[in-house]
């Protein structure tokens, strides 16, 4: 069975292609790419006026399942990554029960394969219940498919729980993916630590209780050899840290949300916790950084850290509401805003959101190449539409971006060669 | 800034940030009239809710004998004994309390924004009584109607705040209100209970660690209450180095100018940040702060409730 997307830009940033083409699939594989390929017939999408890339890999996702259905299951989690253009998406293991063991594992690559939109890509726990005392199954972890490993939310404050994980995971050649958050300094915090935050009478979280731990997760991944993978990285501190620490040759990546490369510790108004997140929203200094870094690679990927929760719990009192807003739907638009200021290149957004966190974290696709997974995102860069969250396909509707007005948009999502999503015409 | 209260009139009193000029001097004035002669019974027939989540005597019982001296009823509703203490989510609470008619909801919370939520959601002004360390609209609104009652005007006076500026909402909203009326502040404390970011509050603000320099000249002295669990925290080392310090005592008082008056919104603690013999003085205009604030929450209630009284 063929299907053919005809006349889009194809754009890929692996091989440097940027060439108004088509591109042939056949069963799960990209079989060629062209120009006026005469194969007709039903399989055909055209594309003309669309950007035809590799498909987008959230490397930080919450589901929510097993546990907190009544915020996402796998299935609304990954129709929302589709219908945003993510053909995959890693699964942090904070649920109920934490995902630190294979069964769980299993469960969520069985749940996510019986439903075939986006590939799930499991990530499991560094320590036993994510408690950061004694190192979770992660090699029983490993052979049942996770492809990284982190107490995401909750970091490892014991710096000798996170080198043994270092050291253990690089047999298996697995990232350790840190939330680098000093919870001693970050104690009691709902904001960044700042003039926004005094003003509003809200505990801070300090730029510096993610820099430190940045600083000690480096130290410690030079010193075992170890992958450190710091994620949601959102300070100027953290992205100095990682581009000196790079230059040394240590292996060290990160990742960047698109609402720490848009909003600061300003825009967090009237209490609406909306704008509550971990790491909270943090300086224009520190914003500067992180478009900065992104754009010349010392932060490699960008990743949402989709985060879904109830309406009920996001209304309460900003201290007490979760940390954590919905991402999938608006990371394309949010990001090529950043590409229409000239901030980024459309090269490296799609790097960012593809071919870089495929290739850091060994996943497969992040290619058009012939022969390699067809694993595709189509999208419109040109098409304006306004956020609503009542529309998005994910159970929860915590999002700040409401009444947004947004350019760029998802036309068509392949995942394993099947159109997993169509914009509605 | 808050969208919520722009301008008049007025909807809530959430803060003195969301107050425009005007508001204040409305809401001033009419406290000066409460003063001058005794008030009608303009909110007669209307209930006012008293919800209290964090303990206070003064507050309560200001907004209380104030609701009352213009005629409306009050409810009470503290966290001990009811639906708050059972884990009730804040805006259930809050609707519920609403469907028995209540006309207003006078509020204090722990959490910093917590009245801003429930104007957000309810139909009913919402007066802010205090939210965690964010602000306390009457208390700053009753320091700066008590400063007017001794010195002629606001503008041009230099201000000394002495004690734990960074969890203080009596000191935010003094800020706002004081600097917005043209004084100068001198925000004095350790350094960790003193931010830098402080100085964004504008070039009438500056911050000193030395008590001395902030009592220099200084036309009012404002003493903050010194809580000791701030020492479980590491802000400080100990209540006799604060003393030592930071305490306003009748002999550093004598650095500043002869007339200056000496304030604190309670409760205080006499022998740590204010000496006996100060809170005592002449210069000390404490109680008349107690009195005043319930000419002020009069004004604020009527504001809402009465505008056009």
């Amino acid at each position: 069975m063929n299907l053919i997307l005809k006349n889009g830009r194809l754009f890929d940033p692996s091989t440097g292609r940027d060439q108004i083409g088509d591109v042939v699939i056949a069963e799960d594989r990209i079989r060629s790419l062209g120009r006026d390929i005469a194969v007709e017939g039903p399989g055909t999408l055209d594309c003309t006026g669309l950007i035809i890339c590799p498909g987008f890999i959230d490397l930080h996702v919450h589901l929510r399942e097993p546990g907190f259905e009544y915020k996402e299951t796998i299935e609304t989690g990954t129709l929302a990554a589709v219908a945003g253009g993510f053909t995959a998406v890693c699964a942090m293991p904070n649920t109920k029960p934490v995902n630190d063991n294979a069964g769980t594992t299993s469960l969520l690559v069985a749940r996510s394969r019986e439903l075939g939109n986006a590939r799930v890509y499991p990530i499991g726990a560094i320590s036993d219940g994510s408690k950061g005392e004694s190192l979770a199954a992660i090699g029983d972890m490993h052979r049942a498919g996770v492809v990284g490993i982190s107490d995401d939310g909750r970091p490892v404050m014991n710096a000798q729980i996170l080198r043994r994980a270092m050291e253990y995971a690089s047999m298996f050649h697995l990232p350790v993916i840190e939330h680098a958050e000093d919870l001693h300094l970050s104690a009691g915090g709902s904001m960044h630590e700042g003039a926004a935050a005094l003003r509003l009478g809200l505990r801070g979280i300090s730029g510096a209780s993610e820099d430190t731990m940045v600083a000690r997760d480096i130290l410690l991944a030079e010193e075992s050899g170890g992958h450190i993978h710091i994620a949601h990285l959102s300070t100027a501190g953290s992205v100095r840290l990682v581009r000196d620490a790079k230059a040394r040759g240590v292996r060290v990546t990160a990742e960047v949300t698109p609402h720490h490369l848009t909003l600061i510790d300003e825009d967090v108004r009237d209490y609406d916790a909306n704008f509550k997140m971990n790491p909270p929203l943090r300086t224009r200094l520190d914003r500067e950084a992180v478009i900065a870094g992104l754009a010349d690679g010392t932060i490699d990927a960008i990743a949402t850290d989709h985060a879904p929760h109830a309406a009920h719990e996001k209304q309460q009192e900003f201290n007490r509401a979760p940390f954590g807003i919905i991402g999938l739907e608006t990371a394309l638009p949010l990001v090529l805003r950043l590409v229409d200021a000239g901030r980024l290149t459309l090269a490296r957004m799609v790097d960012a959101l593809s071919c870089r966190p495929a290739a850091i974290f060994g996943l497969p696709g992040g290619t058009l190449e012939p022969g390699t997974v067809a694993d595709i995102t189509v999208f419109d860069p040109e098409q304006r539409w306004t956020c609503d969250p009542a529309q998005s396909k994910s159970k929860s509707r915590n999002t700040p971006f409401a009444g947004w007005e947004f350019k760029g948009r998802a036309s068509y999502t392949l995942v394993g060669g099947r159109v997993v999503y169509r914009a509605a015409p | 800034m808050p969208p919520v209260t722009s301008s008049a009139p007025l909807r809530h009193l959430l803060g003195i940030e969301a107050l425009s000029g005007a508001q204040i001097s409305r809401l001033l004035d009419l406290a000066t009239q409460f003063q001058q002669q005794a008030p009608a019974r303009t909110l007669a027939g209307r209930r006012v809710l008293l919800l209290f989540y964090e303990s206070s005597t003064r507050t309560r019982i200001s907004f209380e004998v104030a609701a009352r001296r213009l005629g409306a009823e009050t409810v009470t509703m503290t966290p001990a004994a009811s639906s708050i203490e059972k884990g009730e989510a804040l805006l259930d609470t809050v609707h519920t309390l609403r469907a028995m008619a209540v006309d207003a909801i006078v509020m204090r919370h722990s959490s910093s924004g917590a009245p801003v939520l429930v104007a957000r959601n309810v139909d009913v002004p919402v007066l802010n009584a205090g939210d965690g360390m964010h602000e306390h609209p009457t208390q700053a609104l009753l320091d700066g109607f008590t400063i007017l009652r001794h010195k002629p005007r606001i503008e041009g006076l230099e201000i000394a705040i002495v004690g734990d500026v960074l969890h203080s909402r009596v000191a935010r909203s003094n800020v706002l209100l004081l600097t917005r009326l043209g004084a100068r502040i001198r925000l004095c404390g350790p350094r960790t209970l003193l931010p830098p970011a402080l100085a964004t509050y504008g070039p009438q603000v500056t911050l000193t660690h030395d008590l001395e320099t902030a009592l220099d000249g200084a036309d009012v002295v404002m003493v903050l209450r010194i809580q000791m669990e701030r020492m479980q925290e590491a802000f400080f080392p100990s209540e006799a180095e604060y003393v030592r310090l930071y305490s306003v005592t009748a002999e550093r008082l004598r650095g500043a100018r002869p007339d200056a008056i000496v304030m604190h919104p309670g409760p205080m603690i006499r022998g740590v940040e204010i000496s006996a013999d100060v809170a005592d003085s002449a210069q000390s205009v404490i109680r008349e702060q107690v009195e005043n604030g319930v000419l002020i929450r009069m004004a604020a209630l009527q504001e809402l409730l009465a505008p056009n009284a």
